[in-house]
């Protein structure tokens, strides 16, 4: 059903990766991405994956979730690799057809590819998976907050997207609803011409337009009630230490970037 | 015993055009600590409005609202008066900020720079009060509409308020969830002492309070207990308005010759009168 969308896919638990603070996490995720780009051959890669693929494991979370966050990707995935496939002309010809031939180097490609995109997939939604909205809006806000001496209102926008978080699951319940009320008055959504299609959707968004903003006046009014004067003067009930856990994690994720670095100086760069 | 004043209204008038009619027009009102009030009125009658003014959410075109003693035009007193004075408003969905209840409750708190343990104290003590503490982890948008208001309920009183007010809190709920909301209602006003105005179209809601206040056109009309006030049968119904059921149908009785009094409140106050007029006249039940 619509309602059971999980918002940012978080998956509550109480493994060491949920428990390490989301601002670790998500400089940390940053640092695995850009290492994962940088890996030259199949040894860098290889550990790089073991890496996250471990990190999965320690989260004990089902290795469903793997495969569901593989699952929107899955086109994309497969036409680069078709592409590697054709592109590349190195090695020996293993198969070929008229004008096309099969590789050995399109086949090494495809495979070193795919590894790096499902492990660049796989890093992110851990993140997502063990980190809940709250505290990502909340680290943030706080990795941003450098930003403050340029007259950003890192707080505001930190603000904005708890509350755009918070509305997803009542804006779509919304947006069934309304498009029930037009299905029943006789609204044709699945037919005709693009352009009536696209034509159909305005007694949609313009009724949903209308109460999202009724939706903020009364936001801003129930928010007012409760002192919120914006970011001046307020405390958070959940503070986020760095700790031991951290610290941990983040030798680690220096230790794996200087194998990667070392694995591709060594066995050279095959990409 | 000297009766604490906690809200003041002072010949208050508002209206929301420059000019337009007066949503509010004249009122006077003192509301007590530790009362349990209830407005009543149609729909357009001034209720919400004059809701709005109790906290400074409006402002009085004329006459002014004192909060503790607090004009609430005074800019300076705004948060002060918005902590003792905490307001619940219709829809659930609206007033609920965060993506876990627990994080809502301390929205509050947080925005009055409480220090964390003691946020987190007041956020458990808070759910526990309205019988929501083992939803603490959950998302808001997967609670039940009376679930989502004892959330809101939560909110305000980690705040730590005196007085709430509630704006038609059961309007949009489910009869299982007016029930809650209105259990929870009522165990704030007697078990903590805090002190409710509960703005509301339900009649049998209005019955347990200890005062009703009626409006129509942006006056009140009718102030006093329950009693009194269901009394005046036909200003009610001139206003638009029904008396509770127990007293509809002591009142079509008395058309038949059956007259239990007018004192009739409750299913109980009826079976109670209902058994005491068998009594007297020997009818066979």
């Amino acid at each position: 059903m619509i309602k059971d969308i999980t918002i940012g896919q978080f998956f509550p638990g109480k493994s060491f990766i949920h428990k390490l603070d989301a601002r670790i996490k998500i400089v940390l995720t940053g640092i695995i991405l850009v290492m994962i780009f940088v890996c030259g051959n199949f040894y860098s890669l290889g550990l790089m994956s073991a890496f996250i693929l471990f990190s999965f494991l320690l989260t004990r979370l089902s290795l469903r979730l793997i495969l569901k966050s593989f699952k929107p990707l899955v086109l994309i995935l497969v036409i680069t690799s078709l592409l590697q496939l054709y592109y590349v002309d190195k090695g020996e010809i293993l198969f070929s057809w008229r004008k096309l031939s099969i590789t050995s180097g399109g086949v090494y490609m495809m495979i070193f590819i795919t590894v790096r995109i499902l492990s660049l997939i796989l890093v992110s939604s851990l993140l997502t998976y063990t980190t809940s909205p709250t505290s990502l809006t909340y680290a943030i806000e706080s990795l941003l907050s450098p930003l403050k001496v340029f007259k950003v209102e890192v707080h505001t926008f930190a603000m904005m997207m708890t509350i755009a978080l918070r509305f997803i699951p009542t804006l779509i319940e919304e947006i069934d609803r309304i498009m029930n009320a037009q299905k029943a008055r006789g609204a044709d959504f699945e037919t005709g011409s693009l352009v009536s299609r696209i034509k159909a959707l305005f007694p949609i968004f313009i009724p949903l337009f209308v109460s999202s903003f009724k939706r903020a006046f009364e936001l801003a009014d129930a928010m007012s009630c409760r002192c919120y004067t914006g970011g001046k003067g307020r405390t958070r009930m959940k503070q986020q230490k760095t700790g031991v856990r951290d610290l941990c994690a983040a030798a680690a994720v220096i230790v794996l970037s200087a194998a990667v670095i070392w694995l591709n100086a060594f066995f050279g760069r095959v990409v | 015993m000297e009766k604490d004043v906690i809200i003041k209204f002072d010949r208050v008038s508002y209206s929301y055009e420059e000019g337009g009619d007066y949503a509010v027009n004249d009122v006077n009102l003192d509301i007590y600590k530790g009362e349990f009030t209830a407005v009543l009125g149609h729909n357009g009658s001034g209720k919400s409005t004059l809701a709005k003014l109790t906290n400074a959410l409006l402002l009085p075109v004329a006459g002014s609202v004192f909060v503790r003693g607090m004009d609430t035009a005074r800019e300076e007193f705004e948060t002060q008066i918005r902590q003792s004075v905490g307001m619940v408003f219709q829809n659930p969905d609206n007033q609920i900020v965060s993506t876990i209840v627990e994080d809502d409750v301390a929205f509050g708190p947080e925005n009055l720079g409480v220090p964390p343990e003691e946020i987190r104290r007041r956020v458990d003590d808070a759910l526990k009060t309205v019988g929501m503490y083992e939803y603490k982890g959950h998302e808001p948008h997967r609670l039940s509409g009376g679930q989502k208001q004892r959330v809101a309920i939560a909110g305000v009183i980690a705040m730590r308020t005196e007085c709430i007010v509630f704006d038609e809190p059961t309007a949009m709920l489910d009869p299982k969830g007016r029930q809650e909301v209105f259990r929870a209602i009522k165990s704030l006003n007697k078990d903590f002492n805090i002190t409710v105005i509960l703005i509301t179209h339900f009649m049998d809601e209005a019955v347990f309070a200890d005062r009703v206040i009626v409006m129509d056109d942006g006056y009140v009309r009718l102030d006093g207990s329950p009693r009194e006030v269901f009394k005046r049968v036909k200003s009610l119904r001139d206003m638009g308005l029904d008396v509770p059921k127990p007293l509809q149908l002591a009142l079509l009785l008395k058309k038949e010759g059956i007259d239990l009094g007018d004192e009739i409140l409750t299913n109980e106050d009826f079976i109670k009168e209902f058994l005491n007029y068998s009594g007297r006249n020997n009818v066979n039940t």
